[in-house]
C-alpha cells in the first residue's frame, strides 16, 4: 500500500463522513416546512441539528483541504470543472447556516419564514448537486490533456445525473426523518415515523433503477459481470436492514442503517473510481488517477502522521458532543416569546 | 474585463469581507472566554450577565466568519486552479490541517458552549470556550503559515512544473510567518477589545446597566492598551522582515522612488506611478531607517533600482504593485494604529482619575473607534496582498498565471456580482441585529435553552 492509496482511502472516508453526518441535518432541513405543524415545532426541528451542523460541515471543509493538500490536481480540476454547481453548493450554505442562526432572533412571521425558505432550499440544493457531482465523476468527464474540463454547464446537468441528485436527496430525507425520530417528542416524533416508513419503497425503486442504469452510464461496472460485488450487496441489505428496523419501531437501528447504506453506497462509488480519481471520456490516457495528481511522497507523508495523530482526537470530542446532546428536544425546550 | 481581473476583484472582495469577521471572532472569543473566566472565578451575577450578552453578540460575528471562509477555501479549485495546481504540494497542508485542527475545535466547542448552560460541570463549560478561542486563534496561525509561503516561500524545489515540499520544519517556521501571526493575532485583539468598549461605553452614556458595563468596559480597556502597543511593536518587527524579504513591497509602502541613506519616512506624496515620481513630498529624516533597519543609518532601495535588479534577475516586465494603493493603505493604517494606543491610553488615565463614566465625550468617542479597527485589519491586509503583487507566490508565480484558464468573464463575473450582493445583505442584516441585541443591555437569566435557534 502506498501513500497515494491511503490518501485515497481517507479522503473517501472525510466525504463519507460528510455524506453521513451533513446528511441527516440536510434531509432535517429540508423536512423542516413539511413536518412542523407551528413556529414551535420548526424551532424544535431545527434545535434537534443546532449543536451539530456546523461541525457537520466541518468533514466538508477538511475533506476539500485534504484533496488540496494531497492530489492538488484532483482539487484543481473537480472545483474549477464544477465552477457554476460549486458556486451554487456555496450560496446554498451560506443562506442555510444564516437561516439557522438567525431565523429564531426576530419574532416577525415574514421574517422567519424568509430563513425558513433559506434553510429548506439551503439543504435541499447541496444534498441534489453532491448526487450530480459524484454522478459525473463516475460517469466520466471531457477532461482533456492539460488536466482541465472542457465541457459545460449542459453536460453537468445531463438526465443520469439529474437522477443521482434526487437518489440523495431522498436518502438523505429519510437519514433526517429517522434522525427526527430519535430527537423529538410529542407529534413530531411519530410524524417523523410516519414519513420514513412511507418514503422507504418509492426510494428503494428509485434508488434501484438508478443503480441499474449504472450499469450502461458508468465507469463503475465495467470490468464487473452480472454479480456485483461486496459493497452494493452490503448497501442493498443494511437498506432492507433499515426497513426491518423502522417495521419493529428500532428507530435508533434503522438511523444507524441508513448510515451503513450511506457508506456502502460510497464505498461503490470510490471503490469503482480507484485507481482513478475523475476518469476522462475524452481518452483513458487524459484519466487523473492518484498517481498523476497526488502531491509529493514528502507530503503525503506528513499529512498521513497529522491525520494518524489528531483524526481520533477530533474523531473522540466530537463523538462526545453528540452524547452531551443526546436528549430529546421537547416543545417545553424552546422558550415562549 | 479579462476573467483576471474579476478574479483578483473576486478575491479582494470576498477575503475583505472574511477578514472584517474573522479578527473581531478572534478577539471577542478571548474576551468572552475572560469574562466566562471571571464569572467562574468570582461566581458573581454580573460577570455571568455579561459573558451571555458578549456572547450573543459574538456568535452573530461567528456564524459570517463560519460562512464566509468555506467560499475561501473552494475558491483557490474554483477561480485559481493553475495556482492550486502550482502550490498544493506545500499551501494544501496548512489549510488541511487548520480544517482538522481548528475548524473542528471552533465549531464543535462553540456549539457545546451556547447550548451548555446548565447542562454541563462549569469547569467544562468554561473549557469550551477557552477550546473556540484556542481554535479561532489556531485557524490564524494556520493560514498564515499558508500565506506567508506565499510571500517568502521557503523550504520548496521546483519539479514536475510546480514547487514540492523539501523541507517541512521550515514551512511551518517561516519567518515571514512569526512576524506576521504576532502582528495578525494582536490586531484581532484591539479589534475584539474596542468592539466591548465601544458597546459597554454605548450602554453607559445611555445610562443603562451602568454598574454591570463599568467592568466589560474596565476590561476591555487593559485588554486594547497592552494588545495596541503590541500591534505596534510586532509592526515595527514586520517592517524589518518585509525590507529585507521583500525589498519592493516596503519601496512601495514608502512610495520610494530612489535608493536613500539614510531614508527618511514619507508623510504625505502625491504619487505618480506612471512616470514614477512624486510631488509634494513631506518627509521625516532618518525615519525609513528606523522602521526598515532600527537604525539610523542603513540604506534603504528605492523602487528604480529594485526594478532593474528585479528585471535581471526574472526577466523583462513591470515588478511594480500599485504603488499608491499600498502607500495610503499603509499610512492610514499606522495612523489608526497610533491612533488606538492614543486612545486606550486616554482610557486608562480616565479610570485613574475615576471618570471614565462621567466623560461624554470620550464615550461617544468610543462607540465610533470601535468600527475602525475593521479598517485598519482590511488596511495591512491590503498592504501584504497588494504589495507582493505582480506576483501571486513571491518570485515563483505571477497572479496572472494562477488563474482557472477553464472558466469564462461571464461566469466569473456573475458569481463575483452575487457574491457582493449577498454579503452586502448580510452585513446589513448582521449590524441590524447586532444593534438590536446589544442595545436592552445585559437580558434576564432563565434556565431554558438560553441560546435556541
Amino acid at each position: 500500500m502506498d501513500f497515494q492509496m491511503i490518501w485515497f482511502i481517507l479522503i473517501a472516508i472525510l466525504f463519507i463522513g460528510y455524506f453521513i453526518l451533513e446528511g441527516f441535518d440536510f434531509g432535517v432541513g429540508i423536512l423542516m416546512p413539511f413536518i412542523s405543524k407551528d413556529d414551535t415545532d420548526r424551532r424544535v426541528v431545527i434545535n434537534t441539528i443546532g449543536p451539530f451542523w456546523d461541525a457537520n460541515e466541518v468533514w466538508l471543509i477538511t475533506a476539500g483541504g485534504a484533496m488540496f493538500a494531497a492530489f492538488p490536481h484532483w482539487y484543481a480540476t473537480l472545483f474549477s470543472g464544477f465552477y457554476i454547481p460549486l458556486f451554487l453548493m456555496l450560496l446554498a450554505l451560506i443562506l442555510r447556516a444564516v437561516g439557522f442562526e438567525f431565523r429564531s432572533k426576530m419574532p416577525q412571521p415574514w421574517w422567519r419564514k424568509t430563513f425558513d425558505q433559506f434553510i429548506f432550499w439551503g439543504s435541499l440544493i447541496p444534498a441534489f448537486l453532491w448526487g450530480v457531482a459524484f454522478t459525473n465523476i463516475v460517469q466520466g468527464l471531457p477532461i482533456g490533456a492539460d488536466m482541465n474540463f472542457t465541457g459545460n454547464l449542459l453536460h453537468i446537468l445531463n438526465p443520469y445525473a439529474f437522477l443521482g441528485g434526487v437518489v440523495v436527496v431522498l436518502i438523505f430525507v429519510l437519514h433526517g426523518a429517522l434522525f427526527l425520530s430519535l430527537r423529538t417528542t410529542d407529534g413530531l416524533k411519530e410524524r417523523a415515523e410516519s414519513i420514513a416508513e412511507f418514503l422507504w419503497v418509492p426510494i428503494a425503486v428509485i434508488t434501484a433503477l438508478f443503480a441499474i442504469l449504472g450499469y450502461w452510464n458508468t465507469v463503475l461496472f465495467e470490468g464487473l459481470g452480472l454479480v456485483p460485488g461486496s459493497f452494493p450487496t452490503l448497501a442493498i441489505l443494511s437498506f432492507i436492514a433499515c426497513f426491518v428496523f423502522m417495521k419493529l419501531k428500532m428507530q435508533g437501528y434503522a438511523f444507524g442503517f441508513v448510515a451503513l447504506t450511506i457508506l456502502m453506497g460510497a464505498a461503490v462509488v470510490f471503490y469503482g473510481l480507484f485507481p482513478n480519481v475523475m476518469p476522462s471520456s475524452i481518452n483513458e490516457a487524459y484519466h487523473l488517477t492518484v498517481y498523476n495528481a497526488s502531491s509529493s511522497d514528502l507530503t503525503l507523508k506528513i499529512m498521513s502522521i497529522v491525520a494518524l495523530f489528531f483524526v481520533p482526537i477530533v474523531l473522540a470530542y466530537q463523538g462526545w458532543s453528540y452524547y452531551v446532546f443526546s436528549k430529546r428536544i421537547s416543545r417545553d425546550a424552546i422558550p415562549r416569546e | 474585463m479579462e476573467v483576471l481581473e474579476i478574479a483578483r476583484w473576486q478575491f479582494g472582495i470576498t477575503t475583505v469581507y472574511h477578514f472584517f469577521f474573522s479578527p473581531l471572532t478572534m478577539g471577542l472569543a478571548v474576551l468572552t472566554a475572560i469574562l466566562h473566566t471571571f464569572y467562574y472565578r468570582t461566581n458573581s451575577e454580573h460577570y455571568k450577565l455579561l459573558t451571555k450578552y458578549f456572547g450573543k453578540l459574538f456568535i452573530i460575528i461567528f456564524a459570517l466568519g463560519v460562512v464566509t471562509g468555506i467560499v475561501l477555501e473552494f475558491q483557490f479549485g474554483m477561480a485559481w486552479s493553475n495556482y492550486s495546481r502550482f502550490v498544493g504540494d506545500i499551501f494544501g497542508i496548512p489549510l488541511a490541517i487548520e480544517a482538522l485542527l481548528a475548524f473542528f475545535l471552533e465549531s464543535t466547542f462553540i456549539a457545546v458552549w451556547l447550548f451548555g448552560w446548565n447542562r454541563l460541570p462549569k469547569g467544562i463549560h468554561l473549557l469550551s470556550i477557552w477550546l473556540v478561542a484556542i481554535g479561532s486563534n489556531l485557524s490564524a496561525l494556520w493560514i498564515l503559515i499558508a500565506n506567508a509561503w506565499m510571500q517568502v516561500p521557503v523550504g520548496y524545489t521546483l519539479n514536475n512544473g510546480r514547487a514540492e515540499l523539501s523541507d517541512f520544519i521550515a514551512v511551518m517556521l517561516n519567518e515571514q510567518m512569526l512576524v506576521m501571526v504576532q502582528h495578525t493575532i494582536i490586531a484581532a485583539f484591539v479589534t475584539g477589545g474596542l468592539f466591548m468598549l465601544g458597546i459597554s461605553a454605548w450602554q453607559i452614556m445611555r445610562k443603562n446597566q451602568v454598574e454591570i458595563f463599568g467592568k466589560s468596559a474596565r476590561i476591555a480597556l487593559v485588554f486594547t492598551a497592552v494588545s495596541a502597543l503590541l500591534v505596534a511593536t510586532t509592526g515595527h518587527k514586520h517592517a524589518q522582515h518585509t525590507v529585507k524579504h521583500q525589498p519592493m513591497k516596503m519601496a512601495a509602502m514608502e512610495g520610494l522612488w530612489e535608493t536613500e541613506q539614510p531614508a527618511s519616512f514619507s508623510m504625505f506624496a502625491l504619487i505618480d506611478q506612471e512616470n514614477r515620481t512624486s510631488s509634494r513630498e513631506f518627509k521625516l529624516p532618518y525615519m525609513l531607517s528606523v522602521l526598515a533597519y532600527n537604525n539610523t543609518t542603513s540604506e534603504v532601495k528605492g523602487m528604480n533600482d529594485l526594478q532593474k535588479e528585479y528585471e535581471a534577475k526574472y526577466g523583462p516586465g513591470d515588478y511594480l504593485p500599485p504603488v499608491k494603493v499600498v502607500y495610503w493603505s499603509f499610512r492610514l493604517m499606522v495612523g489608526l494604529g497610533m491612533l488606538f494606543i492614543v486612545f486606550a491610553i486616554y482610557g486608562l488615565i480616565l479610570w485613574w482619575r475615576d471618570k471614565l463614566e462621567e466623560s461624554k465625550t470620550y464615550l461617544k468617542l468610543a462607540t465610533i473607534i470601535m468600527f475602525l479597527p475593521l479598517v485598519a485589519n482590511s488596511l495591512g491586509w491590503i498592504v501584504a496582498e497588494m504589495g507582493r503583487q505582480p506576483w501571486v507566490v513571491y518570485g515563483l508565480m505571477l497572479t496572472r498565471d494562477g488563474v482557472s484558464p477553464n472558466v469564462t468573464a461571464g461566469e466569473m463575473a456573475l458569481t463575483t456580482v452575487v457574491f457582493t450582493l449577498v454579503y452586502g445583505i448580510l452585513a446589513a442584516v448582521a449590524v441590524y441585529l447586532i444593534h438590536r441585541f446589544a442595545k436592552p443591555g445585559v437580558p434576564e437569566d432563565s434556565e431554558k435553552m438560553l441560546h435556541a435557534y
